[in-house]
């Protein structure tokens, strides 16, 4: 049996073709993510242990818990904590640490990296050895600056060159002592690094006199727990504590790869939706090839074959599909992941170097995938053939699936269906977090129904098409006809394309309408002109809200500074902001009382009302990082967004008890109103500081879209693949219906159809297939958008459902493209085909 | 049995004929002359069965007459139109609206009706059947209660009376049969067989058929034999008995010479 399904699959190689092209894409998807993330992975825990090569023993300062409402303070590591640390037995030297956020302008001003890894830090005496110089010398003083090498070639620095920095306020331009090399991660992954001489370090990032950490190197022949027991004697284990260098790497190398996997599981679900499609091309295949073979098959009945050696060598024929698909897979998925990497370093984002890793796992993950989805699809059809009765060998047509089947096929899907919209819209009317379970579930459901139903489905909704097909004369009418004719295979073929354009369409409906709910919100609660922050979203020096507000032709600004203080023994974050303006600058809603800030009066939103109890007129005590206290009334309760919410008090009221203030935003309103020349100024007055971002709400609405546009192409890319294996599953299903017709399609060419029609024929029905499986898909996605809305709008007053009309145009006229290109080669083939050789052929 | 030429260019007008008419596969060792210069005349209103045995040509020179085939050398004329200097197009064309087929293996699209297998070579053409010579079509070979029935639910012999009519109802200057009743039973097949008879004394139609049965061939007015790829003989008024000893005493001289 093993050698008949052997020659089997030769015979059918063409055929086998798409099958095993489309399980290929799936397992390379799969392969190639894993081959891609185990290399990035393992090039960063590389980079990242080198960095711990110096460092035996990390001391840090221990955080405190806060108790009732007093606010602890974390411990400062002190230059006399680093002295003595120097000095314990066993220690051979002791560096303090420093670090702090520093941006780097380019010479066009612009912030060299995301801004997010753009590190600060210092350069510990005249040779640090963490930061071997490639030339010039070590910063001495607060004009002097050290950067890394890649951030200077990048730029074009040199040493010697006057360079644009900011901390977190006023734009510093020091000049370059030196450049460095350095292993440290967050360069290696394409930030910048620039350093200062110790004390310069410590003054820019506020903490004067004291360090971040303290790395101390053992002594040779001194181990690092026996360091870090000696430094834990000397210290004591109150105020900090003490980590070795083996942990810290380890540490690193885990949450790298916990990172890692986050990425890794994204990516193999659309890997999984690809090879799910890919499923039903070779199920369909291998019912096709069993049709084919009912006379060959019933004979090895007929001469004694038992009915599981019928099936076994179907599963067999799947077994060496798979494999041959799990080995091209394999080795375009390596591929895959090759081109990745060096696809992200062109793209700017650094990867460190390292090489390809193609672990065992890989390999049989690869193979296993290929070879159980193979067999999985081909299971059904196996058993199918087993089935077919030895006297089929002699009747000449054996008998087809009856509309039986179909019957409780039918009443399955819709059990399925009912029971799945149901769910969905159950879920609707729950609320936010509550629903999310039932909606899943309801979704599944729902899509399981509607596949099971597609047979059912194809013959009005492709009815429904014969108006339009009629222009086509009588090519239409038979495409028309074609297509319902074997209504499994066109479900099929469909429902493959259909599950791509669901997910595609879904998530197009739900970003559409969730980027206007955002944009409106922000939008509608702000009146002031710009909103200034950090490009990191770190805290902006109070000075910043000083400069805007003498600015000319600014008229009012508030800052949103953070707070921390304890109330009634939990901690809350409170927003200082600019009593006097804030006013003018939001347009919140008030549910009660009045929105009024200033001296002892606050306002709240309204669920940080409702979880301390608070009514406009009630009074709490917020107790701050000073230990000090003061006695705050509720004066309204309004409702908060995403940008402001919580408790909103003057900002006089609190600057004082706090050390080192920072705000989030400052929010600007100016005379003239937004435009290109108040920005301008807006910019010179903060220096054109390279990590300050000014925006407009107009600016803003654009931020939003932008994360917007980026987060849905990335997810049409990942969704083209399942799109790419719908398309093969088209040029499969078509092949097999022009090889399974040839008779009829030479005698419609005998009797007077000529090439053109022959071919117009092919298309439309390729054109009929993906149009139904693209509105069966369209319309599922429009469902499932519109409900996860209902579950998000309990959340956001705001939301409100935006049908993305023209996206959806463009859906469906990407499923007519479908339909057009797979049908390329087969309406050659059948325009192509020997008439008198496909009459006779039975 | 007469001996008069197969070409008797004196009476009625001729439907299709082939002139010195040649097919050849292959080159050189493999070369297979399936016609060697065949010259024939189909004259109009005239039922002509064409016989001999398996790979005599029958079914080539049928086929190369009917533009269904490529030939080597020679011409053929339908009507007025020479087929050899045509192109695919236009030979669909000619195909289309000049000619009807009848195949062995029925050939209809089971998506369609029978009235729509019966006019689907008008609705190929775009164009409206004549509505009263397709009713008589209908009534002759007796369908009119089974128009909406698809091939599946028709018999056999119902199946092949449908692929009648549909070459019929164009009203084509010649039809073409391929071993019409080769899957039919006696008495589906002698139906059959009458209705193409009718409709060439009643009509007035043009019917060549390839057949091997000697029954079959009695319907016609005239019998082609071929044998190696040439015209050995004919006859006029066949009857199976003496197309049978024909064949018989072809036979025979065939496996002595």
């Amino acid at each position: 049996m093993f050698r008949t399904a052997l020659r089997n699959v030769f015979a059918h190689k063409a055929r086998l073709l798409m099958t095993v092209l489309a399980v290929m894409l799936g397992v390379a998807f799969v392969s190639g993510t894993l081959v891609f993330t185990n290399t990035i992975s393992d090039a960063y825990q590389n980079s990242s242990a080198k960095g711990f090569d110096r460092v035996d023993v990390a001391v840090s300062a221990k955080s405190q818990e806060d108790e009732g409402n007093t606010i602890s303070k974390t411990p400062e590591l002190t230059q006399a904590m680093l002295d003595k640390s120097a000095k314990v037995p066993g220690a051979a030297s002791a560096v303090g640490v420093v670090n702090g956020f520093t941006a780097i302008a380019d010479k066009d001003g612009k912030l060299i990296g995301g801004g997010f890894q753009s590190q600060g830090g210092n350069y510990w005496g005249d040779k640090d050895a963490r930061y071997p110089l490639k030339s010039g010398s070590a910063p001495h003083g607060a004009n002097q600056v050290a950067i890394d090498a890649k951030t200077a070639e990048r730029a074009g620095y040199k040493v010697g060159d006057k360079v644009r920095l900011s901390v977190n306020g006023p734009v510093l331009t020091p000049t370059i002592s030196g450049i460095f090399t350095t292993d440290d991660g967050n360069v290696a992954a394409g930030g910048s690094l620039a350093l200062y001489d110790t004390a310069t370090a410590q003054k820019l990032f506020g903490k004067p006199g004291t360090y971040d950490e303290i790395d101390v190197k053992a002594a040779s022949g001194t181990s690092q727990t026996a360091l870090k027991a000696g430094l834990d004697n000397a210290l004591g284990t109150k105020l900090v504590e003490t980590t070795t260098g083996k942990k810290l790497a380890d540490d690193q190398a885990e949450q790298i790869s916990a990172s890692m996997s986050g990425l890794k599981q994204g990516l193999l679900v659309f890997a999984g939706i690809a090879l799910f499609v890919g499923t039903f091309i070779i199920a369909n295949t291998f019912t096709m090839l069993v049709a084919q073979r009912t006379k060959e098959l019933a004979l090895l009945r007929a001469v004694g074959a038992s009915r599981r050696q019928v099936t076994r060598s179907v599963l067999v024929e799947a077994f060496v599909v798979g494999v041959v698909a799990g080995v091209t897979g394999l080795v375009a998925g390596i591929g895959i992941g090759a081109g990745l990497r060096s696809l992200m370093n062109t793209l700017g984002a650094t990867v460190p170097d390292g090489p390809l890793v193609i672990t065992p796992g890989t390999v049989a993950t690869a193979l296993a995938v290929g070879v159980v989805i193979t067999m999985l699809a081909a299971w059904l059809p196996g058993r199918r053939a087993a089935k077919i009765p030895p006297v089929a060998a002699m009747s000449s047509v054996h008998a087809k699936a009856t509309t039986k089947s179909l019957v409780l096929r039918n009443t399955l899907g819709a059990l399925f269906s009912a029971a799945g919209v149901a769910t969905v819209l159950a879920a609707t009317t729950m609320d936010g977090s509550d629903g999310q379970g039932p909606m899943g579930l309801g979704a599944v459901l729902l899509i399981i129904g509607v596949f099971i139903l597609t047979p059912l489905l194809s013959r009005p909704l492709i009815a429904a098409a014969a108006p339009v097909l009629r222009i086509f004369g009588i090519s239409g009418k038979l495409a028309r006809q074609n297509s319902v004719r074997n209504p499994r295979r066109t479900a099929a073929t469909a429902s493959a394309l259909m599950i791509g354009l669901t997910l595609i369409t879904g998530m197009t409906v739900m970003a559409g309408s969730l980027q206007k709910s955002i944009d409106k919100m922000a939008s509608s609660a702000i009146k002031a002109d710009y909103v200034v922050s950090m490009a990191n979203g770190n805290e902006l020096s109070p000075d910043v809200d000083k400069k805007l507000n003498a600015t000319g032709g600014v008229t009012s600004t508030s800052p949103l500074r953070n707070v921390y203080s304890r109330i009634d023994g939990t901690g809350e974050s409170l927003t200082g902001v600019n009593g006097a303006a804030i006013a003018q600058l939001t347009d919140l809603k008030v549910d009660t009382g009045t929105f009024k800030v200033g001296g002892t009066h606050v306002v709240v939103d309204k669920d940080t009302a409702k979880s301390h109890g608070w009514k406009a007129g009630s009074a709490f005590t917020a107790h701050y990082e000073d230990g000090k206290s003061s006695r705050l009334k509720v004066s309204g309760v309004y409702e908060g967004n995403d940008l402001i919410q919580g408790i909103l008090l003057d900002k006089n009221v609190v600057t004082p008890h706090m050390t080192d203030p920072g705000d989030m935003r400052v929010l600007v309103k100016t005379a003239d109103g937004a435009s290109a020349t108040t920005k301008d100024k807006l910019e010179k007055a903060l220096g054109t500081n390279p990590a300050i971002k000014v925006q407009s709400k107009q600016d803003l609405s654009d931020d939003i879209a932008k994360m917007f546009t980026l987060m849905l192409n990335m997810l049409y890319g990942l969704l083209a693949m399942a799109v790419i294996v719908a398309v093969l599953g088209v040029i499969n299903t078509l092949a097999m219906s022009v090889f399974e017709r040839s008779q009829e399609i030479g005698m419609l060419r005998a009797i007077g159809l000529d090439r053109k029609g022959i071919k117009r024929m092919v298309r439309l029905e390729s054109l009929v297939i993906s149009l139904f499986g693209g509105v069966l898909g369209i319309g599922l996605g429009v469902f499932f958008g519109w409900a996860a809305g209902e579950l998000l709008g309990t959340k956001m007053a705001t939301y409100e459902l935006v049908l993305p009309w023209a996206r959806m145009a463009v859906f469906l006229l990407l499923a007519a493209t479908v339909g057009v290109l797979a049908a390329l080669w087969p309406a050659r083939r059948a325009a192509r085909l020997n008439m008198l050789t496909a009459i006779k052929s039975e | 049995m007469t001996t008069t030429p197969v070409a008797d260019r004196s009476t009625s007008t001729v439907a299709a004929r082939a002139t010195d008419l040649s097919k050849i596969y292959g080159q050189g060792e493999t070369q297979v002359v399936a016609l060697d210069r065949v010259s024939a005349d189909f004259r109009q209103a005239e039922f002509t069965a064409i016989m001999g045995p398996s790979g005599s040509g029958k079914s080539t020179l049928m086929h190369c007459v009917a533009g269904l085939d490529t030939f080597s050398s020679g011409s053929v004329r339908i009507g007025d139109t020479e087929l050899g200097s045509l192109k695919d197009k236009q030979l669909t064309k000619l195909r289309r609206d000049k000619i009807g087929f009848i195949f062995q293996a029925f050939n209809l699209l089971p998506t369609l009706t029978a009235l729509e297998n019966i006019t689907l070579p008008m609705d190929i053409a775009g164009r409206k059947a004549d509505k009263q010579w397709l009713e008589r079509v209908i009534d002759m070979v007796g369908l009119r209660d089974r128009l909406g029935h698809r091939p599946a639910q028709l018999s056999g012999g119902q199946q092949q009376r449908v692929a009648v009519a549909r070459a019929l109802a164009s009203r084509p200057d010649i039809i073409f049969g391929d071993e019409p009743t080769g899957n039919l039973d006696s008495r589906s097949g002698a139906e059959v067989l009458g209705f193409l008879r009718n409709s060439v004394r009643e009509l007035g139609q043009t019917v060549v058929m390839v057949t091997h049965d000697p029954v079959a061939a009695a319907y016609a007015d005239r019998v082609v034999f071929l044998a190696d790829g040439r015209i050995v003989d004919h006859m006029y008024g066949p009857t199976a008995e003496t197309v049978l000893d024909f064949m018989k005493q072809f036979d025979a001289k065939g496996r002595t010479s």
